[in-house]
């Protein structure tokens, strides 16, 4: 009899169909193939992993002696078990593992299917707070609660959303948030930052490549939209994205397919975008910077984000969380804060927002050694910002239709955004300490590596 | 200056949460100073450990996955970390005394091992 053509199909093509990660195992428990889904998961390629102990590329707490996969293995019945991994990106995942045996024709054990499906959604409470692991949204504050009533209309349509935000006001987590909360939630949730590559390197990454397509080019690279089938793909920095790129990108939104780089044929995805940015897209389409009809075409749902300045009533609620959280980790007792110090931490402006606060109190609660947080134990870059009597420049953001609120008419804007603040906020550090950049990391509450790292972005080196 | 690296068997655990036993070896830079030692671990746990990296003034550790807020403790602590590491400890150990161990690194020796 002759074979079907579909009986040469590569292992690794079928298994890249499933929207779930998944490995082979030969009877030795050595992985054979892996898809692209847990490729996307772990960080190492199927290459790589060929040949080494399944346990090590997974990672999951099914126990070091794999009595799950002998089980199988021994009595050829599959096996359903709750677990998790850490990811690539040092997230725990909770997992549904399920374990079939793979046999050959003639009934020979020849080894182990498994699929590792992501039950994290499952797992969320429901309620007004929307976890994401080990991340929460809180907020009581009017502008926090106009963004809560949207997110469910947000998740229930499959059109693209704009997030727009200053840094740290919790764009990622909105829009992971939202891909958990629609019909997309049990495919993958892919982010891509498109500021963080140079132009090249973002193409092969967005849209993958074919075999040969350029130098090193050793094997076909699916890409962030094929990895993204039939979930949601997450630009974030849409703003920072160079201007062929804008083009491709709108015609993947029009047809839902593209040409990977070097490739002749068309692929087709199903993958719903969401965009977010800290810049002005409108501002960027005035400097001609940003296409006009990419704006339109992302801008079909808009949601903003509100600075923490504006959350009246939600930086005590935060500080409060946080506080929680850091008592927790720290393996601490802090009862609370000095007056002081909460009049100073109600006052502070938070250029960096929820991230910025988030920061401080960590900072915090890592120096005091006592029972109450009181002013000293504060990073001393926020009393400087207010010696200097300046606050912050809010970020003007385009909110289209909708609304925008004004800054209180006490505030007093500083030239320059985030970028400038922080280059301002190392410089006054370094000043103080005399140029030691160990001093001026404890000062800004920063890692050495953090500031070394911001001294390069700023060009301070 | 000490290396602690997070074994099971003759390998990187996979796991820092799960990790029963470590290794901890002195340098001065480019070889050994003394010879390794193995220290079991009573109750695996990712928060005693970072405690005992900290009270042993560890200043470079190996392992395999490790969870968000470990890992940014361990570099907040200005420790430096190389993750997802994946192969017997030795080889490990020694790509760390030759400065060229880094994180998500498969080493030669991981492929076919036995179970």
């Amino acid at each position: 009899m002759q074979l079907s053509p579909l009986h040469h199909i590569a292992v690794s093509e079928l298994l890249n169909g499933f929207p779930h990660a998944i490995v082979v195992l030969d009877t030795g428990l050595r992985v054979v193939e892996m898809n692209c889904y847990l490729e996307a998961l772990t960080g190492y390629s199927g290459t790589q992993a060929k040949g080494v102990y399944g346990s090590f590329i997974l990672r999951c707490n099914l126990g070091p002696k794999n009595q799950y996969f002998y089980k199988v293995l021994e009595t050829g019945e599959p096996i359903s078990a709750e677990g998790n991994i850490i990811s690539r990106d040092h997230k725990k995942i909770p997992i549904q593992f399920t374990i079939s045996p793979l046999r050959s024709d003639k009934g020979e054990m020849m080894g182990l299917l498994v699929v590792l499906e992501d039950i994290s959604l499952l797992q969320q409470t429901k309620s007004q707070r929307i976890y994401d692991g080990t991340e929460v949204i809180l907020g009581h504050s009017p502008k926090m609660q106009e963004v809560f009533a949207l997110m469910p209309v947000l998740a229930h349509t499959d059109a693209s959303v704009l997030i727009t935000g200053e840094t740290g006001t919790g764009k990622d987590i909105i829009a992971e948030a939202i891909h958990k909360a629609s019909k997309r939630a049990r495919h993958p949730f892919i982010k891509v930052n498109c500021g963080a590559l140079p132009e090249s390197l973002l193409e092969s990454e967005l849209f993958g490549y074919v075999r040969g397509a350029f130098t090193g080019a050793v094997k076909d690279k699916p890409g962030m939209f094929r990895l993204a089938h039939d979930g949601t793909i997450f630009l974030t920095e849409i703003g920072d994205l160079p201007m062929p790129l804008q083009v491709k990108i709108l015609s993947v939104l029009d047809d839902k397919e593209f040409y990977p780089v070097g490739g002749t044929q068309k692929v087709k995805v199903d993958v719903r975008i969401i965009a977010a940015t800290h810049r002005d897209l409108r501002e960027q389409i005035h400097l001609s910077r940003f296409r006009e009809d990419l704006f339109y075409r992302l801008n079909v749902l808009r949601i903003h984000l509100p600075p923490l300045r504006e959350r009246e009533g939600d930086i005590r609620l935060l500080l409060d969380h946080f506080l929680r959280e850091f008592n927790a980790k720290l393996n601490k007792s802090l009862k609370g804060f000095s007056t002081n110090a909460f009049n100073k931490l109600l006052s502070y402006a938070y250029p960096g927002n929820v991230r910025e606060l988030r920061n401080i109190i960590e900072y915090a609660a890592n120096i005091c050694q006592g029972k109450r947080i009181r002013s000293e134990h504060l990073p001393q870059y926020i009393f400087t910002h207010q010696v200097s009597g300046s606050l912050p420049q809010p970020k003007a953001y385009d909110s289209g239709p909708r609304e925008e609120t004004e800054p209180p008419e006490s505030y007093k804007p500083r030239a320059g955004n985030w970028n400038d603040i922080e280059k301002e906020m190392i410089l006054q550090a370094l000043t103080k300490t005399r140029g030691n950049r160990s001093q001026a990391a404890e000062i800004l509450g920063w890692g050495r590596t953090t500031l070394w790292r911001k001294l390069k972005t700023h060009g301070l080196t | 200056m000490k290396i602690l690296i997070t074994i099971q068997g003759n390998f990187v655990a996979p796991r820092f949460d799960m990790v029963s036993e470590v290794l901890i070896a002195s340098t001065d830079g480019q070889k050994l100073t003394e010879k390794p030692r193995t220290i079991l671990i009573s109750r695996p746990s990712a928060d005693e450990l970072c405690s005992f990296i900290t009270k042993e003034d560890i200043a470079i550790v190996v392992c395999g996955g490790i969870e968000e807020r470990h890992y940014k403790y361990l570099c907040w602590t200005k420790k430096k970390v190389f993750d997802a590491v994946i192969g017997p400890y030795a080889e490990a150990l020694q790509l760390v005394l030759e400065n060229r161990l880094t994180s998500g690194t498969i080493l030669p020796g991981a492929v076919g091992i036995e179970g």
